[in-house]
């Protein structure tokens, strides 16, 4: 018998915190995905789900970086397509470039985006996310005013060869291999990671988020955090872009409409708050993989793709629901305590 | 009537300590507005001295000042530990070993205790690793140096208001400090965490780390402090040793007004009654909790932080259920399935948190006001009115002597006592038959509490019957015609004021 009025009481086997929830599921719904089809749970299909989500994962632990600081950004998904653009156009006058040249050129343009959001925010006081829907509009315009719309294809051999780190060939005779997005990812999840928790700067974005006017009383640079933050996702949407399009081999205007919202669900999922101060990289990751992990598993179910996004966002409602466990005992004690009421009054 | 002219009293520490501050001729103009005129102040090495007036005296401003938030007018002569300082800025200041403890604190909840302890190590433009091993052993010297224990590893969300407190005076050690500022440090602690403060300070003295304690809480500041210095209206009243003066005298130094406290309570059992509650419970929160209330009577309960009043009250207005017992008003059995029902059968609540959650700080008095009873103010086409708004509004602010300027002004303009008033008049424009006050005095300065008790008082008079909830005795014992004492979710005393000594009835509440 749990005591009264002890939260967390009697549910001592249940995860406490958002990533155990999520990996909760994620195993109980991978289980339920490997047991309805053959081909989820082998090593090509794991590994190709790598390959497929490193560009949302790069992409997310960026975000959650702009997040902990307590702002938002709808901008770096188009912002990526316009450094994908901007850097083919680049490389291409100067003569091929390499992949050194095309990353730093990657990075610096996708700075000079967060950049231009980091200062609208801080210098005129707009609140991020109309500064960013604001650009968001305004950069995917520009690129498909100077694009026409066409996609580019004449792209340097450097970007279009496929790079293959690891490959082994499985029990069943297929073909596993990871990608140089994986390990890019890898390195930019790592890079993130030790700057958020492990650098002065990164426990100094945590507390701009956490509380905005205590981090400006302790002597904190505000205008430079925004700068770091929209510039940190900036270059991750940048980097991101690039390995897009060395994936897909091609640079095409408006393929990466729309990710923003797929990579703020995944990472908000991730038990990043929005207004700041909470959220961890590992939420992150695992936010990302329970969403691809839904699509995947829809797609190899033969459902149809037109059902995705409805179950995609089902199963973010269920997740996010059950991760906050405060308010569902709230929700399950006032439906309790409704019906003892409603049966007293039948039998007063 | 003013009874103290401005006395001017020029420095006052003569004694052996020196002085740690010093601060002479202190002005500040504000668009206009004088806020200090010519203020000497200091404090000596090791002193827990108090800085006392009213909300707008000028404490916020020379705590300002002498943080190096605003730079002074020009004249004004600045000295820390005998040093002559020029151009001080929040930086020079924490490097001197000025920290100042805000009333909210600037902590991060998110972050662990002892990151919140040691954020002095995340500082400045450089980046660096964080060192987590030697954030957690500052934390624990601090508070080892402070004689308290703190989950270190737990996140600060998870603390009470009194425990956030000390970590913010430990993270002002950390810094290295000498002279603490704490604006309002007691305003939301009960009594018991009051003392546990209290020791804090101590040590800190014990340390030779000067103290200023910014209070309402005039008993506070008498106990705590030794010495006080008094500013109203932005000029200097006086310094005085705390052992020679007395609350009244404190706070007729503090107005300019001299008051007398006098107890209103009278046997109304007579009259008739409005609310009943009987052997109501609920798990966790008060158990068989019974009493009455009649028309025209305040009745008060009191008892510390955690003892159920405000659980009690939350049931009344319907925001919880109870699992047993009745609540009965006009004879009448209440079933309460939201607050909105509560509204409509009479019952009105004015939260201890109404600042934050009772008003819409940037809407206009007016809206603010008439939000309870939108659906009386509809006109043609069921359109709010504009003129029926008016008018209610127009009366409300007669009635309780709101001083705004326009109603079309945003409540945030308005003093905490105004501030006050508007969330009564919001709630008694529904024309309740019961209305809650918790803890109505919170945040609200010495002069303007008379006013408030004044409309308090004349409510009852008017046949209202008013619950009123409160940690501060004195208030109660003055306003209230019956005081019930709750403990640990019971009911388990009455008091009548007049009958009982005031002390006997402190006494009882904090043993």
């Amino acid at each position: 018998m749990p005591e009264p009025g002890m939260p967390g009481a009697g549910r001592r086997w249940l995860p406490r915190s958002t990533e155990g929830w999520l990996t909760l599921v994620i195993l109980v719904f991978g289980g339920v995905l490997g047991l309805a089809t053959d081909t989820f749970l082998t090593f090509a299909n794991l590994f190709d789900l790598l390959n497929i989500s490193a560009f949302n994962a790069i992409m997310a632990v960026g975000l959650l970086v702009v997040l902990v600081a307590g702002g938002i950004d709808i901008s770096f998904a188009v912002a990526a397509s316009v450094v994908q653009y901007l850097t083919a156009v680049t490389v291409m006058q100067l003569g091929g470039g390499n992949w050194a040249i095309g990353l730093v050129l990657a990075s610096a343009f996708g700075f000079m985006l967060g950049a231009i959001n980091a200062s609208l925010i801080y210098y005129f006081r707009i609140i991020s996310i109309v500064v960013t829907i604001a650009t968001f509009n305004i950069f995917f315009g520009l690129l498909m005013f100077f694009t026409r719309g066409r996609s580019i294809y004449d792209l340097p051999d450097w970007l279009l060869d496929r790079i293959i780190v690891f490959e082994f060939e499985t029990p069943g005779g297929d073909f596993a291999f990871l990608t140089l997005p994986v390990v890019v990812m890898m390195a930019v999840v790592v890079a993130t990671w030790l700057f958020l928790n492990r650098s002065s700067l990164g426990r100094q974005l945590y507390a701009m988020g956490d509380n905005a006017e205590g981090a400006r009383r302790v002597g904190i640079n505000i205008a430079a955090m925004h700068f770091l933050a929209y510039g940190w996702l900036g270059v991750c949407a940048g980097i991101g872009g690039l390995m897009q399009a060395h994936y897909v081999q091609e640079v095409v205007p408006n393929a990466l409409y729309g990710r923003e919202l797929d990579v703020l669900a995944a990472v908000v999922l991730g038990g990043a708050r929005l207004g700041g101060g909470r959220g961890t990289i590992l939420g992150a990751l695992l936010g990302v993989t329970l969403v691809t992990m839904t699509q995947n598993g829809l797609n190899l179910m033969g459902v149809s793709p037109y059902a995705f996004q409805m179950v995609v966002g089902l199963v973010i409602l269920v997740a996010i629901t059950m991760s906050n466990l405060e308010g569902l005992e709230a929700f399950i004690r006032r439906f309790r305590s409704g019906r003892a009421r409603a049966e007293a009054g039948r039998q007063g | 009537m003013p009874t103290w002219g401005f006395e001017a009293v020029r420095g006052g520490a003569t004694d052996a300590a020196p002085r740690i501050l010093a601060v002479e001729h202190v002005s500040k103009v504000f668009g206009g507005v004088q806020a200090l005129v010519d203020v000497d102040f200091d404090v000596l090495e090791g002193e827990v001295h108090c800085l006392a007036g009213e909300n707008g005296c000028g404490k916020s401003t020379l705590i300002k000042i002498v943080s190096g938030v605003h730079a002074p007018e020009p004249g004004a002569v600045l000295r820390f530990a005998g040093e002559r300082v020029e151009g001080l800025t929040p930086v020079t200041a924490r490097r001197l070993g000025i920290q100042v403890i805000w009333q909210d604190l600037a902590l991060f909840p998110e972050m662990t205790v002892a990151e919140n302890i040691a954020f002095e190590a995340n500082l400045g433009g450089r980046p660096r690793w964080v060192d987590y091993g030697a954030m957690r052993r500052t934390a624990a010297q601090v508070l080892e140096r402070l004689g308290v224990t703190l989950p270190t590893g737990r996140p600060l969300r998870e603390l009470g208001i009194a425990q956030r407190q000390v970590v913010a005076i430990a993270r002002a050690l950390v810094a290295e400090a000498r002279l603490v500022f704490m604006d309002e440090p007691t305003a939301s602690l009960t009594q018991a965490e009051t003392r546990a403060l209290f020791e804090v300070v101590h040590r800190l003295k014990a340390d030779g780390i000067a103290t200023v304690f910014v209070s309402h809480r005039l008993a506070e500041v008498l106990e705590i402090a030794e010495r006080v210095t008094v500013l109203r209206d932005g000029r200097m009243v006086g310094v005085y040793p705390a052992a020679e003066l007395t609350q009244n005298r404190l706070a007729e130094l503090m107005t300019g007004e001299a008051h007398e406290a006098v107890v209103r309570a009278q046997d109304r059992s007579a009259g008739r009654v409005v609310l009943e509650v009987e052997g109501l419970a609920r798990a966790g929160e008060y158990e068989d909790v019974s009493f009455s209330l009649h028309a025209g009577e305040i009745l008060g309960i009191t008892g510390l932080l955690g003892a159920g009043r405000t659980e009690v009250a939350a049931t009344l207005f319907g925001l919880t259920s109870p699992d047993r017992g009745d609540i009965r008003l006009d004879g009448r059995e209440l079933r309460l399935g939201s607050n909105r029902d509560a509204i409509r059968s009479g019952i009105a609540y004015v939260s201890e948190d109404r600042l934050s959650l009772g008003l819409v700080q940037p809407q206009s008095i007016s809206r603010n006001i008439a939000i309870t009873v939108l659906d009386r103010l509809l006109g043609l086409l069921g359109l709010l009115d504009p003129e029926k708004e008016r008018r209610l509004v127009a009366g409300w602010v007669d009635r309780l002597k709101i001083r705004i300027g326009r109603p079309e002004d945003a409540v945030a303009t308005l003093s905490g006592g105004n501030q006050q008033r508007v969330v009564l008049a919001k709630w008694l424009a529904t024309e309740p038959r019961l209305l809650i006050l918790d803890s109505p005095t919170v945040g609200v300065d010495i002069g303007a509490r008379a006013g408030i008790f004044q409309i308090v008082r004349e409510l009852a008079a008017s046949g209202l019957a008013i619950l009123m909830i409160s940690d501060e005795i004195p208030e109660l014992y003055h306003n209230a015609d019956r005081i019930l004492h709750m403990r640990a979710g019971r009911l388990i005393g009455e008091f009548q004021p007049g009958e009982a000594p005031i002390e006997a009835i402190e006494a009882a509440v904090h043993a």
